[in-house]
Order: structure tokens, then C-alpha cells, then sequence
């Protein structure tokens, strides 16, 4: 398959919906009331609104237009590849989407009486269940509402386990190769931040990390396989050194896509990690959220954990356990995103074993393939084996003065989403990629055929890449102005 | 790249003007130019103490944050209140924009500072410009 | 696995581009004491119709066909369909984060609306572009007081919603944050003498709910000023996102931390729900979040981007505003698109409703010989109901007729007794389910 494939679409200029909007228009229409009206001054006194605001007034197919335009304008799965490192944007499939809504389901209050909540409370234990076992660790709460909130929970267990041990120890260690919500996590749970320096490949440098433990180490927040898509070769020193100090091995499980059903963190001495239900087990990402930060840990946390737990009554029954005197408290209200652990759990039964071991085998098989074929024309910094993504570095055309940034934007012209721009921050002029196993060997092609493009292009035309995207209907956005002087809503008076 | 000779520097790219008890300080050329577009500055109130070494405040680009270190420890006398406005007023003349007036408290302090050749020297080490 | 695109002949010549002869030389970097030689103890793979079976039969172990008084911070409100057929298109549902705003030009545009909308529903300069929730919105905004004051304390209202309050606690107990409780008065609303008892030069603001957790409407103005005078700030949160449409917004508040889960998101069992954090444009740097802001192009063409990132974890990292990445993006498009079909009389003309449903229920109810509390304050769409002859004895025979009653709220509130319970209506609650509820209580024994 030669050629480009097809950009996004590009539409007209849609105006914002206050733009459109015009007094008396409707976009609804409520029943009437079956019960007398109230006069709401009069109930509500000195608490009555006069005047709601400017909301829009727009009629039902305006309002379909203006969204369906809008989306017109964005990039998603649904229309190719995001190369994103550990964003792991695999296919989100549509059967999540259809048992999500089902009525018993979707509109199930959180507050509804035990004996009718058992399908739901089912749903919560099944998943639960399985992801004990895929990480294998012996307890699990599904209350984190997002990745960084699973690293904030996670760390709360950690800080419960060491109080009560006597000593609430007061440092983390964190490899400089880590995502920004891991030292930022750990500052909101009041630690102490070390940072610990990754060794010539890349990782964890072991001498290191012996010399940096000490009785004052509450854990070591590691990603595995590394945000440079490389397996801790010495994972079980890691572990040891650690746990030989009475300090904690906590697993950030953003690259869960790596390892699933291939081998378990609770097996290679993980102590406690979070998952991404929004990465590894397809929940959509819907432009920003809703995630979902799954915690799973070893029996020595469990006592910990956020209340309410599921478990099993006597009876055979589901019910939700409110009676845990250590539990660490709450993190959110009710139980999570419930909607994310039906769509998480259906994806589970989709695959069933098999189906997950050969997702992540193919997972492997794609970001090796990339590698092997995008290896002649970019850098790569580190010759380690990689398993599910690759950081390449811009080294070489920055020689002819372009970045990474700028490769990533031309990128955009063969109508793909950009890689992840200058993250690992141990990579100079970081590219880092991870294709997931959703994309097709013909995908894969293109994306390989437009990087080399790109790179030939740097040696003829470096401006024209420098200066991309040059096809999008928007091209490079005043970010600075944007900062300098925020615009952050619309007001009435503009025009 | 020229540095002002009156002025001594710091390895984190401060530069500081003394003028006897009194002293100016800024970033310099090489700082604003890494940071890029300056969007927003954070410099400490009037009054406030400043020790050598230490964070007094940060300088935000589009995508970084940068600490801004004390070259030397004093209290705030004045604080560049244009920059609240017009940040980049830094990216078009850092050598010659000020962003806070101190009152020093230990003047022997400067024995620790750059001149503005060691700091070019310094600077050329670090990046190979 | 039908959701993998490649075929035998795929792979083979994609190992062999590597230079491998098999996938399992790629997994030599684990060391082979811990490669899995067995299959998960997961279910098998099952096919599409049975996923679907599956789930159906889940969802038929829960409620179906009950009416229901439950609000407690979760409310039933009408989805117009357009919502999920837009949301439910690929480009909103399956796009990442907008950070290359030249491709993501749908979301952001949709997140400067729903911002805009916030601002003019709360009364508030500036909003962001999602919390997780109203209870962790809540803990965020009690931080960014903390960090706009410098001071180490705040001031919770019992009022506030009960979770919320233990997510408060959970989520600021390793921040050297004083936590302090402030009572209610009889009829439902925080006890003035209390606050200003419990204020101190340390505190850096109080948390309020508007309505509260009773469904009592607080006299934001009157906190405020007690709040201002002793330098702590206002933080005013709000459960339920529609009673804007009929109550004066908070607009003497610093904060607002509103659950916009009435906008149009469904109950789904507690989440995901919508939390938003909007306040005055002072405290801008300060907020936690992602925000939306507006922009040219090189063509000058209007645009959106993220901005003012430098607040966040992936450039901050450990002096971050917050660690939050992923937020509600989706569910705040539920949200804009829900605001966007009521619009201004809509919302108006919705919370009436809502009003009006509740004031017949509570005539219909004390009627029936249950007790309306706190009836000395104006109310939106909940109230606290005494059930005279046994709450659990009344709510299990409703649960009979396949009503779900008020939620038993003894367990968070001793003092009012275990009889006391907390019913909502809204636009969806009809006269009849109202009348068969009242007309149930008179055949308890």
C-alpha cells in the first residue's frame, strides 16, 4: 500500500455555541408538571436566582451540528494510530460501550438498597478477581478514579503499613526516568523526594539504589518495563535490597500492556501498584478522561484499604464491607468509576487468557518491528532490549536543526498523532513510541514509510519540517500568548 | 553571548549588579534564551529575606518552570512590578532587566561569584556554545 | 483475538524484520523465573453475544422498574439522547488528551464552552476542565486555599456531604492540615455561633455545602462575610449541579467545587461522575487541573490550547498544584451538551420543576404522618424526613411496592435518631409515585 493515508478532515469554522445562540430558540421541552407549580422567589426568598446567565439558547439540531463539526476536528483511535508512549491507546471496543448502558447498569444509584445493587456489586467483584490474578497480588481496591490517584492511594497504604510498624519513615525514592504524577504523588502524601539516577542503559543503577535505602526509606516507586520500554534485568535485587531495609517495592502499572499474561508484578516482588484501566485494559480515553487507577496489593496491605470493600456474606451474598478499623479512609465518594469497570471487565472477558497473552505478545511484536525498521534513521540511545515501546532520540537531525517537536508536527501531515515529545527526560530530544497491539502490519508500514519521509525531508527542506503542520486547519498555536494573557472563557461583550 | 563586567554571576545564570549595601539582580542572556517564551514571572513582596543559595521565586515558560536562586542573602527592597505585565520584557534585553533590588546583609558573600568571564567560561563548558 | 489486526503471514514476516524466529525471544528481558508457563485463572474468552448475556444478566440482579427517592449526591435527572449519540462518536470517545491542539480542536472548543458555562452558572471569573468528582474537588480546593492563604487549617460543615467529608480527611491527613467541625442550627443550616467558634487566625478557609447535605440552602452570604473578616476563604460546594437554575449561585464564595453529575451524567452506580473547581481569576496559578484557554493561530485564526500547564505534575512534578493527569473530559462533554439543550430558560424552567415536585412531596408526606425537618430554611429538591413508625420497617415496605425510599441517614448523624431519612424528587418523580409512597407509609404497622 503505497502513498499517503487520508488527514483529518477539514471543515468551515464553527463558532462557539454562545455565537449561535438567540433568545427564544429550544433545544427542549419538559412535561408538564403533574403536581401544582411552586412560586420559586417566593419558596426560595433571599436564595432565589434572578437571572441564570448567559447560557446558550439553541434548537436540538444546531446543537448536533456544533458537535459533530467540533469532532470533525479532532484525531482518535477510531481514525489511526496514536504512537503515544505508555498512553497504550489500543482499540476501545464498542461492546463496552452497549453493556456500559444497560439499564440495571447505567442506572443504578450508588445508594440503592445491597439486595438490589448484586449485579453490579458482581461486576465489581469479577473484575476484581481477575485483576488479582493478572497482577498477581492478594487485594484490590477499585475506588482510585484515575492513575494518579491510584499512585496517591498505593502510597497511602504504604504510609499505613510503616505507621504501624512504628516508624512512618520519611523519604521515596523515585528513578529521574519517572512520570511527573510519581514525584508529585509522593509530595502530596508529605514524603521526602530522592532522586534516584538511572545507570549508563537507562536503569535502575543497583549500587545506587544500595547505597540510597536505608531505614528511612518508605518504598521505591518504580515503572516496569521502564518509561524506555526496558525490563528490570536485576528486578528481584530490586526487590530484595528493598524489603532487606523494610521498605516497600510500589509498581507504577502504566505499562501493564508489557506484561499481561506474561508474567505477574506480585510474582517478581511487587508490593503494591496501580493500574490504568484507560491503557492496558481499554477503557476510552474520551479526550482526557474518565480513567480509572485500580490498586492492587500484597496481604500486608490489605488491612489498609479504602472503605468499602466487596466481599461475600455467609449467604452467598455480595456486600459491601464498611467495618475495616485500619483502613487508610477514603479516596472518593462511593465505590469509583463504576462505568469503567464494566467496560474493563467485558474487555477482560473478550479476550479470556489466551486472548490476553496474544495481545501482549503483539504489543511486543509491534514496538519491536518499529524499532527494527525505524532504527537506521534515528538514534536509538540505548541498545537494551525493549519490550512494548522505544525512545529513539532527534540526535541526529537536530545536527541539521530540527527536534523531535518538529518531527512530531510534520508527523501530523501524514495524518498520524505525534509520538511523546521529549518524555523520558533521561533521553535528550526523546521519541518515544508505543504502537500497542491494535495496529495492523499495513498501519504500522505507513507510519514507518512517513518517519523515513520526514527524515529525507530534514535533509532537503529542514525549514518546511520546522515550521509543520502545514495541512491542519490550525497550525502552530500562540502557546506564549495563550499563557501570558489567559483567555479562559467566553464573555457576553466580546465579539 | 556578552556578559556586562560589573556585573558577578551565578552557576544557576543570576546575574547581580552591587552598588556598595545595595544590589540589583536578573537572569542573563543564556538563561532566558533555554527558557524560551517567558510567560510569567514569581518574585517575592517587598520585605521578604533572601539567603544565598536558596529559591526566592520562579520564571515560567509555555512548557518549563525555572527556580530563581538568591546570589546573595538580603532583604527585598523593591521588586520589578512591569514584569507582572510584560514578562518578556526578560527574553528582549535579560541583562539589562532587573527583577529585584535587595538590600545586602553579607557583602563578603560575593567572593563565591562568577566574574563575567569565568561565567561565559562556565557557560560554553555546559553546553559547548 | 478478533480485536488484533495482523495474520500468520503478518507476523512471520514482521519477525523476521526483527531478526527473530519467534515472539518469545522478544520476552527474553524477563527473567524466566517469573514468565508465566500457565494460563491466567481468568473466564474464557467468550464471544460477543455472550459478553452481552453475560452483562444482562448482572444488570437484571439489579433494580429495574422501582421508583426512587434517592439523591444524596447522586441524582436522577432526564439524559436528552443527543448526548450519548454525540458522545458516543469516535472522535470525542476514542481521542487522547489535547495536547497537540492542531488535531484536537473538538475537545478544547468543548472544554472553553463547558468552562464558560460553569463560570456563568456558579457566578465564579474562571473554571477548569474537570476534577474527578465533587468529594475529590472538594479536598483540591481545601489545598489551593491552603496554598493561597499560607495557613494550616480549615473549617468543615457537618452539612457537608458525609463521603465527602472522609475524602477531605483521607486525602489532606498527610499535609500537616488541621481539620476542624462546625455544627448546624435547627433548622439545618450551619450554626453561625459555631463557625465563628470555630474559626482561627490558621484557618485558611471554610467548606460549605449549598444545598447541603439535608437539601437546605445555606446563607453563603452571611458565612462568607464571618469566613472574610477572620482572612479565611470561602469554599462553597456544590452536590447538586441543577438547584443553579432556581438558587443564587455561591458568588461570595473564593472556591467553588461543584459535582456536575446532574448535567446529564447517569447515576451508573457512583461513577464516573464530573467535579469541577471554578473560582476568582486571583487564584488562577494556583488551581489545580487542566484549563482551557483561548488563542490565534499563526493565520490569526481563532484556536484553543491547553494552557498555564506549568502548574501541573508533568512539568512541576513534585511542585505541582496537584498530581492529577487524567480527569472527566467525556463526562464534562455530557455535561456542556446537557447545559447546551436546556440553555438559560431550560435550566431555569428544569430546577422549577424539581422545586415544585419536592414541596408536593413534603405536603404529601407530613399528610401521611412522617415529620418534614428543618423546615425553618428554603430547600431545593431534598429533605430530611422522621419516619414515625420505623425507618427500616417503612422503607422495607415500600421496597414491597417496589418504591425505593429516602436514604436512612442515622449512621452519619446519630444525634437525629435512627427514624431520620433523606428523600429527594426530581423532574423524573411523578405525582403518582409520590402519592403511592405517602399512601404506603399509612399501611405500615
Amino acid at each position: 500500500m503505497a502513498g499517503r493515508k487520508a488527514t483529518t478532515h477539514v471543515n468551515q469554522n464553527e463558532p462557539l455555541l454562545f455565537e449561535q445562540s438567540a433568545r427564544g430558540k429550544r433545544g427542549y421541552r419538559l412535561p408538564k408538571l403533574d403536581v401544582p407549580a411552586v412560586d420559586a422567589a417566593k419558596l426560595l426568598g433571599a436564595s432565589a436566582r434572578a437571572d441564570v446567565g448567559a447560557l446558550p439558547e439553541l434548537s436540538e439540531i444546531e446543537i448536533v451540528r456544533h458537535f459533530t463539526r467540533l469532532s470533525t476536528w479532532n484525531y482518535a483511535i477510531d481514525l489511526g494510530m496514536y504512537p503515544l508512549g505508555s498512553c497504550t491507546m489500543k482499540y476501545n471496543p464498542r461492546v463496552n460501550e452497549a453493556v456500559a448502558r444497560l439499564e440495571g447498569l447505567a442506572e443504578a444509584h450508588p445508594y440503592q438498597p445491597e439486595a438490589l445493587s448484586q449485579g453490579a456489586l458482581a461486576v465489581m467483584k469479577s473484575l476484581s478477581d481477575c485483576l488479582i490474578e493478572i497482577t498477581g497480588m492478594d487485594a484490590i481496591t477499585l475506588q482510585p478514579a484515575a492513575g494518579a490517584h491510584g499512585e496517591f492511594t498505593g502510597l497511602l497504604l504504604v504510609q499505613a503499613h510503616h505507621a504501624a510498624q512504628g516508624n512512618a519513615r520519611r523519604r521515596v525514592l523515585i528513578p529521574d526516568s519517572a512520570h511527573g504524577t510519581n514525584p508529585a504523588t509522593a509530595a502530596m502524601c508529605g514524603y521526602e523526594i530522592a532522586n534516584l539516577k538511572s545507570n549508563a542503559q537507562g536503569m535502575v543503577d543497583i549500587a545506587e539504589l544500595e547505597k540510597m535505602v536505608d531505614g528511612e526509606t518508605a518504598a521505591l516507586m518504580l515503572t516496569n518495563p521502564s518509561t524506555i520500554g526496558v525490563f528490570e534485568p536485576e528486578i528481584h535485587k530490586i526487590a530484595d535490597i528493598l524489603h532487606a531495609k523494610g521498605a516497600l517495592l510500589y509498581m507504577d502499572g502504566a505499562n501493564m500492556n508489557a506484561l499481561c499474561g506474561k508474567t505477574r508484578p506480585g510474582d517478581f516482588g511487587v508490593d503494591v501498584m496501580h493500574l490504568n484501566l484507560h491503557k492496558t485494559f481499554s477503557t476510552p480515553h474520551g479526550g482526557g478522561g474518565p480513567g480509572s487507577g485500580p490498586v492492587a496489593c500484597k496481604k500486608l496491605l490489605e488491612p489498609y484499604l479504602p472503605v468499602p470493600v466487596v466481599r461475600e456474606t455467609a449467604g452467598g451474598k455480595l456486600a459491601l464491607d464498611f467495618d475495616r478499623p485500619q483502613s487508610v479512609g477514603r479516596v472518593r465518594a462511593w465505590y469509583g468509576n463504576f462505568g469503567m469497570f464494566v467496560r474493563a471487565l467485558a474487555y477482560i472477558l473478550a479476550n479470556g487468557p489466551d486472548g490476553l497473552r496474544q495481545t501482549t505478545e503483539d504489543a511486543v511484536l509491534n514496538a519491536n518491528y518499529l524499532r527494527a525498521r525505524l532504527e537506521g534513521t534515528f538514534e536509538l540511545p540505548f541498545p537494551t532490549r525493549t519490550l512494548h515501546e522505544v525512545v529513539f532520540s532527534d540526535r541526529a537531525q537536530a545536527r541539521l536543526g530540527v527536534k523531535t517537536g518538529d518531527m512530531a508536527k510534520r508527523l501530523i501531515d501524514y495524518g498520524f498523532h505525534p509520538y511523546t515529545v521529549s518524555f523520558p527526560m533521561i533521553v535528550p530530544g526523546a521519541m518515544m513510541m508505543e504502537p500497542t497491539e491494535s495496529e495492523s502490519k499495513a498501519e504500522l508500514d505507513l507510519f514507518v514509510e512517513a518517519m523515513q519521509a520526514i527524515a529525507r525531508e530534514i535533509e532537503l527542506d529542514p525549514e518546511m519540517v520546522r515550521t509543520a503542520p502545514h495541512t491542519t486547519r490550525l497550525q502552530r498555536l500562540d502557546e506564549t500568548a495563550a499563557a501570558r494573557k489567559p483567555v479562559l472563557r467566553w464573555k457576553p461583550e466580546q465579539v | 553571548m556578552a556578559y556586562p563586567v560589573e556585573y558577578l554571576y551565578t552557576k544557576e545564570h543570576e546575574w547581580i549588579l552591587i552598588e556598595g549595601a545595595a544590589a540589583t539582580v536578573g537572569i542573563t542572556d543564556y538563561a532566558q534564551g533555554s527558557l524560551g517564551d517567558i510567560v510569567f514571572v514569581d518574585l517575592p513582596k517587598v520585605g521578604a529575606t533572601l539567603i544565598a543559595g536558596a529559591v526566592f521565586g520562579s520564571v515560567e515558560s509555555v512548557k518549563a518552570v525555572s527556580d530563581l536562586y538568591a546570589p546573595m542573602s538580603g532583604t527585598v527592597t523593591a521588586a520589578n512590578e512591569e514584569l507582572a505585565n510584560a514578562p518578556e520584557k526578560i527574553n528582549a534585553d535579560a541583562n539589562h532587566t532587573w527583577m529585584l533590588k535587595i538590600a545586602l546583609t553579607a557583602v563578603d558573600e560575593k567572593s563565591k561569584l562568577l566574574s563575567a568571564a569565568d561565567y561565559e567560561k562556565y557557560v560554553r563548558e555546559e553546553t559547548g556554545h | 483475538m478478533r480485536y488484533l489486526p495482523k495474520s500468520a503471514e503478518d507476523r512471520a514476516a514482521m519477525l523476521a524484520a526483527i531478526g527473530v524466529d519467534s515472539v518469545e525471544e522478544l520476552f527474553a528481558s524477563i527473567p524466566e523465573e517469573y514468565r508465566l508457563t500457565r494460563d491466567l485463572c481468568i473466564p474464557a474468552q467468550h464471544g460477543e453475544s455472550e459478553i452481552v448475556a453475560r452483562f444482562r444478566g448482572w444488570a437484571e440482579q439489579n433494580a429495574t422498574g422501582y421508583s426512587s427517592f434517592l439523591g444524596a449526591g447522586a441524582y436522577r435527572h432526564y439524559r436528552p439522547v443527543i448526548i450519548d449519540s454525540l458522545i458516543q462518536r469516535g472522535e470525542f470517545l476514542t481521542s487522547y488528551t489535547p495536547y497537540q491542539p492542531e488535531i484536537a480542536q473538538g475537545t478544547l472548543q468543548a472544554m472553553f464552552e463547558f468552562q464558560t458555562m460553569i463560570c456563568e452558572l456558579t457566578g465564579m471569573e474562571i473554571a477548569n476542565a474537570s476534577m474527578y468528582d465533587g468529594s475529590t474537588g472538594a479536598a483540591e480546593a481545601i489545598l489551593m486555599a491552603v496554598r493561597v492563604t499560607g495557613r494550616s487549617g480549615a473549617v468543615v460543615a457537618r452539612t457537608v456531604h458525609p463521603e465527602y467529608r472522609q475524602v477531605v480527611t483521607t486525602a489532606l491527613q498527610h499535609q500537616g492540615i488541621q481539620l476542624a467541625e462546625c455544627g448546624y442550627a435547627t433548622d439545618g443550616r450551619v450554626d453561625m455561633a459555631a463557625l465563628e467558634a470555630a474559626i482561627t487566625d490558621e484557618t485558611a478557609c471554610v467548606l460549605v455545602q449549598s444545598p447541603n447535605f439535608f437539601g437546605t440552602i445555606e446563607d453563603v452570604a452571611a458565612i462568607a462575610e464571618l469566613a472574610h473578616q477572620r482572612g479565611a476563604l470561602l469554599v462553597v460546594s456544590v452536590a447538586e449541579a441543577v438547584s443553579l437554575g432556581v438558587v443564587r449561585p455561591p458568588a461570595e464564595a473564593d472556591i467553588v467545587a461543584l459535582e456536575a453529575q446532574s448535567f446529564g451524567v447517569p447515576l451508573g452506580f457512583g461513577g464516573p461522575y464530573c467535579g469541577v473547581i471554578a473560582c476568582h481569576e486571583r487564584f488562577l496559578r494556583q488551581m489545580p487541573g487542566r484549563l482551557v484557554g483561548q488563542t490565534v493561530d499563526r493565520k490569526e485564526t481563532r484556536g484553543f490550547v491547553l494552557t498555564l500547564s506549568t502548574r501541573e505534575q508533568h512539568i512541576r512534578r513534585e511542585k505541582a498544584t496537584s498530581n492529577i493527569c487524567t480527569n472527566q473530559a467525556l463526562v464534562a462533554l455530557m455535561a456542556t451538551i446537557f447545559l447546551s439543550v436546556y440553555g438559560r430558560e431550560g435550566i431555569k424552567e428544569l430546577a422549577e420543576q424539581n422545586l415544585a415536585k419536592t414541596a408536593y412531596a413534603a405536603g404529601a408526606f407530613t399528610k401521611a404522618g412522617a415529620k418534614v425537618k428543618f423546615a425553618g430554611a428554603p430547600r431545593f429538591n431534598e429533605f430530611v424526613l422522621d419516619l414515625p413508625k420505623g425507618a427500616e420497617k417503612t422503607l422495607a415496605a415500600l421496597l414491597e411496592k417496589k418504591i425505593i425510599g429516602g436514604l436512612a441517614i442515622g449512621k452519619w448523624y446519630p444525634e437525629l435518631g435512627a427514624n431520620a431519612t433523606l428523600w429527594c424528587c426530581t423532574e423524573t418523580t411523578t405525582r403518582a409515585e409520590i402519592d403511592a409512597a405517602a399512601a404506603a407509609f399509612a399501611e405500615v404497622r
